[in-house]
């Protein structure tokens, strides 16, 4: 039987965003396929150095529950609504914001993203980030993890062309 | 049951049960037998479709006060 394969474009810069590629490209591994991300525009802070640089942000995400990963249980199960613009008022909001979510991630057992990414890179998943979009940001190479492969869309197609699954995040 | 390694995922989350099982499978040879605890729910319906996929075999599946035991013959 052929190794099946999956390509996927990571496009999204955020630490709730930054989940389901690696999630998907590390169990993609162990199910065997051949795994490729290509990471492009806000994409491409999935693959910095520094992985603090990803935040969360309530602020216009209606989406997103509030809840405090700490307290009595009645506490933890309060959703805090607070309107859109307290919150772009308040400074630092998005790192408190970002705080809590690094602590419910913690407290519920689910793999923080160095972890994901490393992971991904012990299981041979190929990262390719997108050369026009790292100069259009003016990142240089350095900012970006070892083993990394540049290239455009073209070199994306190559593989994704052979794909079973092929997914835009 | 009798099995030659046994993994502890418990208190992880998805898709870490599976990706240990991946590896701790990578440490036992052809036809030899991994148990696996865990307390993820979703476990149950992922480790049946982790085994449909990479043709190990899902021997069996138990759950007991919140908690998941399954035994998983390598392929």
């Amino acid at each position: 039987m052929d190794t099946k394969k999956m390509a996927i474009i990571a496009t999204k810069g955020t630490l709730d965003w930054a989940y389901p590629p690696f999630i998907l490209a590390s169990t993609a591994a162990a199910l065997g396929y051949e795994t490729q991300i290509f990471f492009t525009f806000y994409g491409l802070q999935l693959v910095r150095k520094d992985l603090s640089v990803l935040k969360v942000s309530p602020l216009g995400n209606p989406g997103m529950p509030m809840k405090m990963p700490f307290g009595p249980k009645w506490f933890k199960s309060m959703n805090w609504n607070i309107p859109n613009a307290i919150q772009s008022l308040v400074p630092g909001y998005e790192s408190v914001a970002t705080a809590l979510m690094k602590q419910t991630i913690a407290n519920n057992g689910v793999a923080t993203i160095p972890d994901l990414r490393s992971l991904c890179q012990e299981a041979e998943v190929k990262f390719i980030a997108c050369q026009m979009t790292v100069e259009l940001f003016g990142f240089e190479h350095s900012d970006f993890i070892d083993g990394l492969e540049y290239g455009g869309a073209a070199t994306f197609f190559e593989f994704a062309g052979e794909t079973d699954i092929c997914l835009f995040i | 049951m009798n099995f030659d390694k046994e993994l502890d995922a418990r208190g992880l989350n998805c898709p870490l049960p599976i990706l240990r099982a991946k590896k701790a499978l990578a440490e036992v040879g052809s036809g030899q037998v991994l148990k696996i605890l865990s307390t993820d729910p979703g476990s149950v319906k992922d480790f049946a479709a982790f085994a449909k996929q990479t043709g190990n075999e899902l021997l069996s599946t138990a759950e007991a006060g919140g908690e998941f035991t399954f035994f998983m013959k390598k392929k």
